[in-house]
């Protein structure tokens, strides 16, 4: 894992001295909330409908055991005892009093955390595939890159005041875990016909009022490149991006106004000023990096296999959760393991203090110390011994962890909605939880098969709705929560923005909608091979829309 | 009807104003019932912003069921109350939450 070397403990430790001094002289009216609000932002703090919210980077979704620890301390001591995990892979608290901030900022410190660049408008905590690192179908680790381009974008002076936040994945894999195209730039580390590193380039994707696939502006980027292309984009960006409309001020909007050759002409004529000059990233430099995510030393441990054989025989709700939320590993005698934070009826994304803690000791055990946060919102333990499954699985069961829904219809991602969001105009946690109780059985949502199902409380889209294979928004027509759905988008490979299907549902009403369209999709689909999102792409809306609407046409 | 709210900005806790300070609930919150009495709430919000006691200074639509001050939107029936999805947060947690004078 990266550890901060002494430039970082001293940027941190400073930024916390700085940021306890300002919070301080706003407590003793010395600066007004207008001129405290853009510092408050710099280091994560919003002020939300009960109460301020913080919220902190988990650098590409990367932890360790200590740290999720203080997360869970954090909780217990100055928050509610629980907290939030995020589609941006960090974690937010929903009550913490500005005046305990200095506080938790220390604290988190002591563990090489902070909340830097988790709000504004500047480039934000950069994102990577959940399985980086343990991945079996990686070509190379990329969180290496994700880290190089945190060290560079951190106070970054030219890239701090943006036309609008800015944010970069990073996969390394052929599937996309990390929905690249969905990002203001998102990079896909590849090899070439050479065997050597570089990147597909994507620019221009993003979610919100107007949602956009990225358009890919390059094939393959030398690693050495990478950061400046990167500047060569946010250069483009930060020179023409709109700043007269925060709603069309995103990347996404400048790519599409421009048409993607002449973004492409731009960027490409900017590089050329760039690339040969300090951005080009000495071999040195990227192995030192890269030094810092060497996988753990992972010992054989052939008995795995026996092991898991038996205990499959011995339980079959092991067996079950072995099936769904246990995935491949590079090392065959390992495996990358999901824990769910979505319970059947449970908040999506939400963990104890006491769970968080419960956690740590699992992952400090059993998996060499590292866990990941999933932009799914779960969590990761990445490199557990396949002969260790059936303990980690024993240990998930006691604190309420292990229910087997990864990647089924209960494995809902929810923005926080109206419960908790100032921004928010509907609620959509209560409707993630009926919809979860609805699915509750395990043999149902197997049957039913891989569904992405996501949900925002608003047109910010921060629920992934839609890239949801069913996205569901909420919003406020004459005064009630009002659902809209859509069909068939998606965020991995393939990425695609889900299509509006017809008019919205009451709360009452979008459970029932979406038992109708999941029963529509096991009518008519070829067989149990055939996902939900294959279908909705061979058949399209129509069988959908007969279902959900045909009384209604019939009776008008 | 009208009722001024805000957030406390040392805990960000959402407060209403009642009885010449702010209250921790909704339930006894001054009500304004015409122009001039929204006027004089909202003076009183920008004077306590100014004064940094309070952030995000608004008025609020209310009724008054059985004696007591609701929120007609939504939104600010969840800020008075808390989560809907945990009776154990916010408001609804403490009923009896102590009002600052």
């Amino acid at each position: 894992m990266y550890r901060y070397d002494e430039f970082d403990h001293d940027f941190v430790k400073a930024r916390v001295a700085e940021f306890s001094d300002q919070v301080a002289r706003r407590l003793a009216g010395e600066i007004t909330e207008d001129q405290f609000r853009p510092l408050r932002l710099m280091n994560g703090v919003y002020l939300q409908l009960h109460a301020y919210m913080l919220r902190i980077a988990v650098p590409y979704g990367t932890l360790n055991s200590k740290q999720l620890r203080m997360l869970g301390h954090i909780a217990r001591k100055y928050d509610k005892g629980y907290g939030h995990f995020t589609t941006r892979q960090n974690i937010q608290f929903n009550w913490p009093a500005l005046s305990d901030i200095p506080a938790i900022l220390a604290d988190l410190a002591s563990v090489e955390m902070h909340a830097i660049q988790t709000s504004g408008n500047c480039i934000r905590n950069v994102t990577a595939d959940h399985f980086a690192g343990a991945a079996a179908d990686e070509v190379a680790d990329p969180r290496p890159y994700a880290e190089i381009l945190r060290q560079w974008s951190s106070v970054h002076p030219e890239f701090s005041f943006l036309p609008r936040k800015f944010k970069i994945a990073v996969t390394g894999a052929e599937r996309d875990r990390a929905a690249i195209q969905t990002h203001d730039i998102g990079l896909h580390l590849k090899k070439n016909a050479a065997g050597e590193l570089g990147f597909a380039v994507y620019v221009g994707g993003g979610q919100g009022r107007t949602p956009m696939v990225a358009k890919k502006i390059r094939d393959f980027l030398p690693e050495a490149d990478l950061l400046s292309y990167c500047t060569a984009i946010l250069r483009v960006y930060n020179l023409y991006g709109r700043r007269d409309n925060k709603f069309k001020a995103r990347i996404k909007i400048l790519v599409h106004e421009t048409g993607v050759e002449e973004i492409t002409r731009q960027v490409e004529a900017e590089w050329q000023e760039l690339k040969d000059a300090e951005l080009r990233l000495p071999e040195a430099d990227i192995r030192a990096i890269d030094a810092y995510f060497a996988p753990p030393a992972l010992v054989d441990r052939p008995e795995g296999d026996e092991a898991v054989k038996l205990a499959r025989l011995d339980s079959k709700s092991f067996s079950e959760w072995l099936d769904q939320n246990v995935v491949t590993h590079r090392h065959p005698d390992y495996a990358a393991v999901t824990i769910s934070l979505k319970g059947i009826g449970e908040t999506p994304g939400d963990a104890s203090d006491s769970q968080m803690e419960a956690v740590a000791d699992i992952a400090e055990k059993y998996s060499f110390d590292e866990l990941r946060v999933s932009h799914e919102q779960n969590l990761i333990l990445p490199h557990v011994a396949r002969a260790d499954l059936k303990a980690v699985y024993d240990a998930l069961v006691d604190i309420g962890l292990a229910t087997a829904n990864s990647n089924l219809i209960s494995d809902i991602i929810s923005c926080p909605g109206l419960d908790y969001c100032a921004l928010a105009t509907a609620r959509s946690i209560p409707v993630a939880q009926e919809i979860s109780r609805r699915f509750a059985s395990l043999e149902r949502q197997r049957e039913i098969g891989e569904l992405k199902l996501k949900i925002s409380g608003c047109i910010n889209a921060c629920g992934h709705h839609h890239v949801g294979h069913i996205g569901i928004l909420g919003v406020e027509k004459k005064g009630a929560e009002l659902y809209q759905v859509t069909l068939g988008g998606s965020a991995d490979e393939n990425t695609s923005v889900g299509e509006i299907i017809g008019r919205g549902f009451s709360s009452e009403e979008i459970t029932d909608a979406i038992e109708q369209i999941v029963e529509t999709y096991l009518g008519l689909r070829l067989d149990r091979n055939e996902r939900f999102i294959d279908a909705y792409r061979r058949v399209g809306p129509a069988p959908f829309k007969e279902a959900l609407y045909a009384g209604e046409t019939k009776a008008a | 009807m009208k009722v001024l709210t805000a957030n406390r900005l040392a805990d960000g806790i959402a407060v209403w104003y009642a009885n010449g300070g702010w209250a921790e609930t909704i339930d006894h919150a001054d009500i304004a019932h015409d122009k001039a009495a929204e006027d004089r709430l909202e003076a009183i919000g920008a004077k306590a912003s100014a004064n940094n006691e309070v952030v995000d200074v608004n008025l609020i639509d209310v009724t008054v069921v059985n004696g007591a001050v609701e929120a007609v939107r939504l939104r600010e029936k969840i800020r008075a109350a808390g989560p809907t999805t945990r009776n154990d947060l916010g408001k609804q947690a403490r009923p009896q939450a102590a009002r600052a004078a």
